[in-house]
Formats: C-alpha cells, structure tokens, sequence
C-alpha cells in the first residue's frame, strides 16, 4: 500500500460540524466508563447517571431560556425538526408551512407531507418573504405549524423570529412556531429567540459537543406528537436509552459556548471578514453572497466566477483545506443548492458556490492558509480552463 | 503516474483500481453521480457509490463523487427520449462514455492535475511501432466491451487507461475476493442505468414523451393491426407489435414515425445489402476498404467493405444482413477482429 503523508488540516467546515471542546470530552468520560447505568433505573447507581441527565437539562434550559421540562433530549438535530413538524402534524392535522431555504431536516419533511405542505419564499439574502408567509397563512385556515430557521446553514443568514412569529401570531393565531435553531448556538443569544416559539430545536455537535445529542424545546409543555415510541424516557416526549455521556458533555458545550459567545462573535467576525477581503484581494470575481451585517460571525459563502465548486473541493482538500459548497446528497455528490436557487442566485453562478465556516478553534493562521491554497487553486483552475469561459477573471 | 479512476461500484472498476494501485500509480476513485431519479439496475445508484467508497478504503485510496448530472440529462437522457420520438433507438451507455466519462470526466480530470483517466473496461489500448495508439478488444471475449469506447481518438488513448483489458473475467474476480472486496461477487450490471427493472422502458418514456397508437402493415401496405405506442417500436423486432400467432416470422422492416406506422415483413425483407453510418470517429483517421463490423455490444463482427461517402461511411456487407436499427452503433474492426479502427450511428 503507497505511503500517504496527509496534509496539515486546516478546518474552515464548522457549519458541518465542530470540534469538539476539551472539557466536554473531559465531562462525557466517566459516562463511557465507570458510570454506565441506565438513568432510568431505580438503584442508587442508576440515580447518579439521572442526575447528571438532570443538570444537563437544568444547563441546557438556562442557556436557551426556557423551564427544565421544556427540554428534551434527542438523537440529533434532524430528529428535533422531524419531531416539531411531522409530531405537529400527527397531533393536530393541517398544514405545515416553510421556506425554500431551510435544511433538508425540515424541508424534505414539508415536502413529503404532499398536500399538507406548503413552501413559501425568501429574499434575496435568504429570508423569508414575511409578505408571502402573511398571505400563506391568510389563505391557509388550517395551518398547525410554521418552520422557519434562525440562522441558514449554507450562507449564514440570520432571519429575525421574533417577526416571523409576529406575522403567525397575527395570521395564524391557531399554529405553533418551530425554529431550526441548530446553526445558532454559536451566535445568537438564545434567550431572545425562545420567548417567540413554541418549539426550537439544536445539535450539539454545531457548538463543541458530540454527534448524536439534539435538543428540541417543548414550550409550556408538550405540544406535539413523539416520533419515537417506547419506555418513555424524557417525560414519554423521545422514548430510548439517554445518551448520558453525550448529554452531559453536550450541556457543557452549550454552556462554554454561551459563555464565550460575545467575544468569539467579535473574535472572528474580524477573521471572518480578513477573509472574505483577503479572497477579494487575491482574486478577481469573488462575490459575497450575503453581506456580512446580514449573516453570523463565522459564515464566509462566497461564489468564485470560472470555476466549479466540485474541482475546488478536490484541489482545497488535496492542501488539506477543509471547506464545503452545498450540501452532500445520499451519495455524497454535491447537489445543485437550493438555498441559493431560492434565494435567486443563477445558477451558472451558484456552481462555484465555497462555504468557509469558522468557529471556536479557528486562528489568524487558518485564514492566512485558506487564502494563499483557495489562491493558488482558483489560479490553478483558471489557467486551464477555456479563457472565454471565464468571466470577471483578470 | 497521478490516475483517476472512474469506480462504479462494480468489481471491474474495483479491480483496476487496485491493479493501478500495484503498478505504483497515485490513485484517486471517483463515482459519478449521473442520475438523479429513481434507479435500481444502474451504476449510480446510492448503494452502488457506497460499495465504491468501501472498496476505495479497503485499498487506502481517497474516493470523491462527482455530480455530472447535468451533463448526464443534457447529453445522454435528452437524446435518449428524443430519439425515441423519432423512432431511432439510440445506445446511451455509448452516449455516456463519449460526452461524460471520457469528455467531462476526463477535462475535470485534467483539469484537476492529473496524468490519465482510467475505468473499469473490457477493452486494451496498445502502442505501434511508430508510436500510434491501438484501441483494442477486450482479453476476455465474452465481457469485451471495445465496442462501447470505440469513440476513442489518439488524443484520449493517450491519456486513458483500462487496467483490467488484459485480464479474464473469473481471473478478476478471484483477484477481488482475494483481497475481500465487497464486490468481489458482485452481478454484472446489464441494463441502461437509469431505467429501472420495475418500470422498465415504457415506463421511462412514458413519463416523458406522449405514446402514439401505431398502424401495422405489411410492405404492400395492407393493413394488418395496430400497436399502443409507435415510439416503442425497433427495427427488427418480432414480438410485441400486435399480430396473431402462427403463419411465417414475420419482423418489423421499419418505423415511419412521421404517419405512426410499423411496417412488418419476412426475414428476408429485412435484409440488407449495405448500411450508412453516420457521425463517424476514428481511432487513427479514416480507413476505407475491408473490415469487420459489430452492429451491437455483443453481436459477431461481420465482414464488410467500408468506403467514405461524403460526410458518412457506406458499409457493404459481403453477405446480406439484418437491417439494424437506425440510432444503434456500428463499428469497425480490423480483418484480424482485433483492432478497433472506428464507428459512428446507423442512418
């Protein structure tokens, strides 16, 4: 077998996910070893995992703004959409409205209920069209759920749910509001988003904890249908084993991350726009695709013109630059985003579509590197492509 | 030398994956994604880039997948339901090799750096002795698969490759499951990738284009019966095109899509004396004179005189011949049926 020497990694991906934080592996150890009973037992063993399960939640429900109770914990960001909205839906019937742009956790669960589905659109930066969601809801009697995401995963826009919920409220006073607040976590103080919904969910591995842990917050108690039947573990809300490590170090990333937010939105908004400045600097036709005030601290989307996203990966990841462009489909091919068509962007434009996200391990380092191996590869790619292919090259 | 190999998911692939890997090359695997819809007999298929991605690990090799499906729909899927309403039976496995994986795959991959593109084919690329490129038939003559990259110029032989050309098929296999590749025992794949097993052909088509009911008659015009879809309907065919039993063999002789009429005859109407062929390639330019020529992936090479008319070929079978089906395939083989020397589209 050939010899591989890997590159050193320089991780611009954590809207993918995170690396995990030191203290909340710390934390999660004695749950993968000497504390392995079932919280739900009923010895004095089994007592001490339940309360660590318990000051998780308690940690979770200060950080997010909501009671204990409100929290339940699941096996990951898509189960708490799927959750909100298909258990929306088996409790009270209806409709089950959206915009084109949300992750697919909730987009392809809208899309699936056929009828009792509804897609509304957004702008040009990716926020709903409040206009259209007010007439949607006008015209739709009964709709029992509305889902709309705080941050956009792939261009880092935030959208404003304290008037999205508003517009329901005013138009649909019968239906419940979910935010898909998974992309939030490291950004947005989510004491300001809670208030406004009735249910919100996270995954703790976009803010330094494990894969495998979601959260989605119940508000004044519950309010939909659970997806998973059993021994109605979490109040019967998510039946199943707790995940006791990864619920505990999850709630130690949510707090670290709550704690830090303030400084590590300033830290690396400035990286963030070094960045994106060094990019356009370096190269011609590199267009944000969203402006900076518009979108979170660590998202860099940009759309590089002459180039396909696809051959860019190879040549980023062949450097050991780690960076994204849409999102992966079952195969792992990239698809054509459906953010960016909803949003308007041509598609002759979205091709060259790169999503560098940043987050807490990021360094001025990282972003040098990126600019100098993004550089080089764009150069790379130009060169040999057909001249009057490009547009917007020097 | 820095290769990419195209990886289906099947064992052909795998294996000259690993045959490259051997030989000292720097491997890359890569699975296109062509198709998006529904497909259970093809090579894209979820399962199909899984088993790919395994194999890859297995040999230590990194794997990517690419998204062609653009070009996929515009070049292979298009033309295939197009050339259906005009009663032309197209071959979009050879469409595919010509516009995607030796055309897109092959810019991407020089594109990206590297020195050749290599698949899982049966099929050898040789050198003359004055340097030329040969395109040749497979070692295993029952899987050669030369008449399916028979668009290859000098310029591409020279920066393909095709590892396991020179190998039998069950040598192959043994060689996979040697190593415990998962697909060491994988089934061949047989059918058109995106066309499943379910639905099949018509089922395809129909979604697509609208089927027109077809008159049937003989080659004096007499009326005979009908069929439910005209577009469904190849040269040469014997069954499915709405007459009774018994009497004489009686085969479609051709399609006349324009008025939606199917005209059968006897075996020996459907002979031919001669073909046209068009949009023709060549392996190393023109040849005219005597050759073989395989009108199907699997069908015998038969001998014929090929002259240049114009902007086709006229191939004149030394005995008469089956009409083929205008839209198939036809390609030329050197006297010895070793060489490809070139093929183009039935007229």
């Amino acid at each position: 077998m050939a010899e591989v020497t890997e590159p050193a990694i320089t991780y611009l991906d954590h809207a993918a996910s995170t690396p995990m934080r030191v203290e909340a592996v710390e934390a999660m150890m004695p749950y993968l070893s000497e504390l392995y009973a079932n919280p739900s037992g009923s010895h004095r063993f089994a007592r001490r995992a339940r309360q660590a399960v318990d000051e998780a939640r308690d940690t979770v429900a200060k950080v997010v703004g909501c009671h204990p109770n409100e929290v339940v914990f699941t096996g990951c960001g898509t189960e708490s959409d799927n959750m909100a909205i298909s258990g929306a839906i088996a409790r009270r019937g209806g409709v089950a409205v959206c915009p084109a742009v949300e992750h697919h956790a909730v987009l392809h669960v809208v899309e699936h209920l056929g009828e009792q589905g509804c897609i509304v659109g957004v702008d040009s930066f990716g926020r709903v069209d409040l206009d259209e969601l007010a007439t949607v809801l006008e015209a739709t009697p009964d709709v029992s759920i509305v889902s709309v995401m705080a941050v956009n995963n792939e261009v880092g826009t935030i959208t404003d749910i304290a008037e999205v919920a508003r517009i329901v409220r005013r138009h649909a006073p019968q239906a419940l509001v979910h935010t898909d607040a998974v992309q939030s976590a490291c950004w947005l103080d989510l004491r300001e988003i809670t208030p406004n919904v009735d249910l919100l969910s996270l995954s703790a591995h976009k803010f330094g904890g494990p894969k495998g842990v979601g959260v989605l917050i119940e508000r004044g108690g519950p309010k939909v249908d659970p997806l998973i039947i059993g021994g109605g573990q979490e109040r019967e809300r998510r039946s199943g084993t707790h995940n006791t490590a990864g619920i505990v170090a999850a709630a130690v990333a949510l707090d670290l991350t709550d704690r830090e937010r303030s400084e590590e939105n300033t830290r690396l908004a400035m990286l963030r726009d070094a960045l994106v400045s060094g990019l356009q600097d370096r190269l011609d036709g590199v267009v944000e695709t969203v402006p900076p005030e518009c979108k979170v601290a660590g998202s860099a989307h940009v759309c590089i013109s002459g180039i396909e996203s696809e051959a860019l990966l190879f040549l980023l990841d062949e450097a050991g630059v780690c960076a994204s462009a849409a999102s992966a489909c079952a195969s792992g091919a990239m698809e054509p985003s459906h953010v960016l068509a909803a949003m308007g962007v041509e598609r002759s434009i979205a091709l060259g579509a790169l999503r560098l996200t940043l987050g807490h391990t990021t360094t001025v380092a990282d972003v040098d590197r990126a600019v100098d191996v993004v550089g080089a590869s764009v150069d790379q790619l130009r060169r040999r492509m057909a001249p009057a292919s490009i547009a917007g090259s020097k | 030398m820095k290769v990419m190999c195209a990886m289906s998911g099947g064992v052909d692939s795998s294996v000259a994956a690993l045959l490259l890997q051997r030989a000292g090359h720097e491997v890359v695997g890569v699975t296109m994604k062509l198709w998006g819809g529904d497909s259970d007999t093809g090579c894209c298929s979820v399962s199909d880039v899984d088993d790919a991605r395994r194999v890859a690990q297995q040999l230590g090799i990194d794997h990517l997948v690419f998204n062609f499906g653009d070009d996929f729909d515009e070049h292979v899927v298009a033309p295939y339901v197009d050339a259906h309403t005009r009663g032309v039976t197209p071959n979009p496995c050879i469409e595919c090799n010509r516009s995607v994986k030796f055309a897109r795959l092959a810019e991407r991959a020089d594109l990206l750096g590297f020195d050749a593109v290599a698949t899982g084919h049966h099929a050898n690329i040789g050198r003359t002795s004055d340097g030329r490129y040969t395109l040749e038939r497979g070692f295993d003559s029952a899987k050669d698969q030369s008449y399916v990259v028979h668009m290859l110029d000098q310029a591409q032989l020279a920066r393909t490759m095709f590892p396991v050309g020179g190998m039998q098929k069950s040598d192959l296999r043994a060689l996979a499951a040697a190593i415990d590749l998962r697909t060491a025992t994988k089934p061949d794949s047989q059918d058109v990738c995106f066309i499943t097993s379910t639905g099949g052909r018509t089922s395809f088509l129909g979604d697509r284009i609208p089927f027109r009911s077809g008159t049937v008659v003989d080659t004096d015009g007499r009326h005979l019966g009908a069929v439910e879809s005209v577009e469904l309907v190849t040269v040469g065919q014997r069954k499915g095109i709405g007459l009774p039993g018994g009497g004489p063999k009686r085969y479609v002789v051709d399609v006349d899509t324009s008025t939606a009429t199917v005209i059968v005859g006897t075996e020996a109407d459907l002979l031919r004396d001669e073909l046209v062929v068009d949009r023709m390639t060549w392996v190393d330019g023109p040849v005219e004179g005597a050759a073989l020529v395989q009108c199907s992936a699997h069908g015998r090479a038969l001998p014929a005189t090929m002259t240049v008319v114009d902007d086709a070929i006229s191939v004149r079978w030394h005995e008469p011949q089956r009409r083929i089906a205008p839209g198939q395939s036809v390609v030329a083989y050197d006297p010895t049926n070793t060489r490809v020397l070139g093929g183009g589209i039935c007229r």
